[in-house]
C-alpha cells in the first residue's frame, strides 16, 4: 500500500463531495493514491532555495490590464437563452434550491 | 437598547451603481427592469473560452472608499476564483479577492463611526474587496415552497464592493446605523446610488455571547437589517431558553414572511479552495493614483455635519441626522438656500419632514416633495399666509403628491384670515349664536376660552390664534364697559 500521509480517504470523499462527482469505493480509492503521488512529487519544489525570490501569482509578468468603463453590446436574448437546457419567460430555470 | 451580549458583524454588498458597465464586461450596468437575460454577454453568462478584464474606473471607486473609510490601500492584489456550486452562477466559481500569503484584497483594515444617538461608536473594517454580483433568482413564492428557481443574468457582472466587519455592533439598530453612515458616505464619494432597488445587501453574523455564531444571507436593505437580526435574536434566545443549542448554520431572510429559514449547512472557508484568476492578471495600485484619487475627494459626511454645525449653526447631532443620508442633506441645503436662513429649514426638515417620512415608510428620494415646494410652503408660513399648523397638516400630502402647497391651500380653503373685517364678523356671529356664553364671559375672564374656542372651530383653525384671541377680549371689555355704562 502507498503512502497516504497527505490525503486521506476521507479527504478524498470531500473533495468529489465539494466537486459534485460521484466516486466509486474504488475508485475513490484510486484517487487518493493519484492525488498522494502528485502531492508527493511537488515535494521535490520544496528542495529548491527560494531565498529572495518573489512569490509569483500569475504565469506572465504583466498587470494592470484593465478597460474603461465603455458600454458594449450585449447578446441578444434568444441567443442568451439558446444554450439553457430549459427556459421559462426568459429566464433560465434551475431545480429548487431549499 | 444595546443588548451586551449581543455580537453583530456585518459583510455589506454595494453595487458600484456610478459605473456604467459591470465588473468584467461592457455590459450596461442600467439592467433594472430590463426583460430576463436581455443584459447579458458571454463573460457574465459565464460561457467557457470568454475572458473577463476588469473596469478600470470600479478599482478607482473601491480605493476612494478605502481613503473614506480610512483604510491602508493594498499596493498589490489580485483577484481570485472562489469555487462553490449555487444557481446564480453559472461558472461555479465567483470572481472575488481573497486574502493570503503576499497578497491582500484591494483595502484592508479602516473604520467608520456611527452616531448611537449622542454617542459616537466606532465600528473596524476588517476589509473591502472586489466581486462580480451573482444573477438574481425568483422564486415562484417563499423560496423553501417554490417548485424550482428561476435565473436573470442581467445583474450578474456587476461590480460589488464588500465591506467586511469586525464583530463590533451589539444590536440591530447599530447594525442599521452602520448602514446608513456607508450608504451616506458611497454616495458622497459619488460612487453609489442608494435608492436604487437592492443597490446595497448585507449578509450578518450573530451570536448571542458565549453561543454559535449563525450567518443571515439575503437581507436587501439597512431596513431589513434591523427586522432580520430582531427575529433572529429571538429565535436563539427561544432555543436558549429551552435550553437547546444554537446549530452553527446559514440562514435566509424571507422578507415576505419576515423570518429567517435554515439555508445550508455552513462551508468551511477553505472549501472554497480560492486560486488565483488566472483570467486576470495581478493589479498594482501605484502611489500616484491613491494621491490623485486622495485629491479629487468631495466632502464627506461628517466633514459636512461639521460645515453645517459651523455655518448654519444648527446643533451637532441635528447636523449628524441631515447628513446621514446625501439625499437629505442636499434637501436641507438646497431648502437653506432658497429661504436665506437655516433654522426655519432644519426644525422643519428635522421635526416635520422626517416625521412624516417615517410614518409613511418612505425615504426621501421615494418622496415626491422638492426642495422647491417645500420652500414654497415654509414662505407662505413665514408671509402669514397659513399658520405653521396649517403647514404641519398640509405636509403630508406636499410628500406624497408633489403639489404646491399654495394649490393645497387654495383647494382646501386653507388660508389664514389675516383679515380682520372678516374675523370680526365671525366673531360677531358667534357672539350672536351663544348668548348665555357670552354673559358667562363678561362676569368671568375663564369663559372667554369658550368663545375663542368656538371662533377657532368656526373658521377651521385657519384664523390667527392670536388676532381671534384680542378680537374675543376686546369684544368682551366692549361689553363689560358698556354694562358697567348701564348700570
Amino acid at each position: 500500500m502507498e503512502s497516504l500521509k497527505i490525503v486521506s480517504k476521507e479527504r478524498t470523499k470531500r473533495l468529489a463531495w465539494l466537486a459534485k462527482i460521484e466516486l466509486t469505493e474504488e475508485e475513490n480509492d484510486s484517487i487518493t493514491i493519484q492525488l498522494n503521488r502528485i502531492l508527493e512529487s511537488f515535494k521535490d519544489l520544496d528542495k529548491v532555495d527560494l531565498k529572495g525570490v518573489e512569490p509569483t501569482y500569475h504565469a506572465i509578468n504583466v498587470t494592470n490590464i484593465m478597460r474603461e468603463d465603455k458600454v458594449t453590446p450585449c447578446l441578444k436574448k434568444d441567443e442568451a437563452l439558446a444554450n439553457g437546457s430549459k427556459v421559462k419567460d426568459s429566464f433560465f430555470v434551475a431545480p429548487k434550491i431549499v | 437598547m444595546a443588548d451586551t451580549d449581543i455580537v453583530i458583524g456585518l459583510e455589506a454588498h454595494c453595487q458600484l451603481t456610478s459605473l456604467k458597465t459591470k465588473l468584467f464586461c461592457g455590459c450596461s450596468s442600467d439592467y433594472r427592469g430590463k426583460e430576463p437575460n436581455s443584459n447579458v454577454c458571454i463573460v457574465c453568462l459565464g460561457h467557457p473560452g470568454s475572458l473577463p478584464k476588469p473596469n478600470r474606473k470600479a478599482v478607482e471607486y473601491a480605493v476612494m472608499t478605502g481613503l473614506a473609510l480610512r483604510s491602508k490601500v493594498s499596493e498589490r492584489t489580485a483577484f481570485y476564483r472562489k469555487n462553490y456550486y449555487y444557481v446564480d452562477m453559472s461558472k461555479n466559481f465567483q470572481i472575488s479577492m481573497y486574502e493570503t500569503s503576499g497578497t491582500t484584497t484591494i483595502c484592508e483594515g479602516g473604520y467608520l463611526d456611527i452616531n448611537v444617538g449622542p454617542h459616537k461608536k466606532r465600528i473596524r473594517i476588517t476589509r473591502m474587496q472586489l466581486e462580480e454580483d451573482p444573477a438574481k433568482l425568483v422564486h415562484i413564492g417563499p423560496i423553501d415552497l417554490s417548485p424550482y428557481t428561476l435565473v436573470d443574468y442581467n445583474r450578474a457582472g456587476m461590480a460589488l464592493l464588500e465591506i467586511v466587519t469586525e464583530p463590533d455592533m451589539s444590536s440591530p439598530k447599530e447594525a442599521r446605523l452602520f448602514l446608513q453612515k456607508l450608504r451616506s458616505i458611497l454616495e458622497h464619494i459619488g460612487v453609489f446610488d442608494g435608492g436604487l432597488e437592492g443597490a446595497m445587501r448585507c449578509d450578518a453574523n450573530i451570536s448571542i455571547r458565549g453561543s454559535t455564531r449563525v450567518e443571515i444571507k439575503n437581507i436587501s436593505s439597512f431596513k431589513e437589517v434591523e427586522k432580520a437580526l430582531n427575529f433572529e435574536i429571538s429565535r436563539q434566545r427561544g432555543v436558549l431558553r429551552k435550553s437547546e443549542r444554537v446549530v452553527r448554520e446559514t440562514r435566509h431572510w424571507d422578507e415576505i414572511r419576515k423570518v429567517t429559514i435554515s439555508l445550508r449547512e455552513k462551508e468551511e472557508e477553505h472549501d472554497y479552495r480560492y486560486f488565483p484568476e488566472p483570467d486576470i492578471v495581478p493589479l498594482v495600485i501605484g502611489r500616484e493614483m491613491v494621491e490623485r484619487l486622495g485629491r479629487s475627494m468631495p466632502e464627506l459626511p461628517d466633514a459636512r455635519a461639521e460645515r453645517f454645525s459651523r455655518e448654519y449653526g444648527i446643533p451637532a447631532y441635528d447636523a449628524q441626522v441631515l447628513t446621514g443620508e446625501k439625499a437629505l442633506a442636499d434637501f436641507f441645503e438646497t431648502c437653506t438656500k432658497m429661504l436665506g436662513e437655516a433654522k426655519t429649514a432644519s426644525n422643519w426638515v428635522m421635526g416635520d419632514l422626517l416625521g412624516v417620512l417615517h410614518d409613511k415608510d418612505l425615504e426621501l428620494h421615494e418622496a415626491k416633495v422638492t426642495p422647491a415646494t417645500f420652500v414654497g410652503m415654509l414662505r407662505m408660513i413665514n408671509d402669514g399666509k397659513i399658520s405653521g399648523k396649517i403647514g404641519k397638516i398640509i405636509l403630508p400630502e406636499l410628500v406624497t403628491s408633489g403639489r404646491d402647497a399654495e394649490v393645497i391651500v387654495n383647494e382646501r380653503d386653507m388660508q389664514r384670515i389675516a383679515d380682520t373685517a372678516l374675523l370680526k364678523s365671525v366673531v360677531d356671529e358667534v357672539f350672536a349664536e351663544n348668548r348665555k356664553a357670552v354673559d358667562d364671559a363678561v362676569r368671568d375672564d375663564n369663559a372667554v376660552n369658550f368663545l375663542i374656542g368656538q371662533v377657532m372651530k368656526k373658521t377651521r383653525g385657519k384664523a390667527d390664534p392670536q388676532l381671534v384671541n384680542s378680537a374675543v377680549k376686546e369684544k368682551v371689555m366692549r361689553l363689560r364697559e358698556k354694562n358697567q355704562g348701564s348700570a
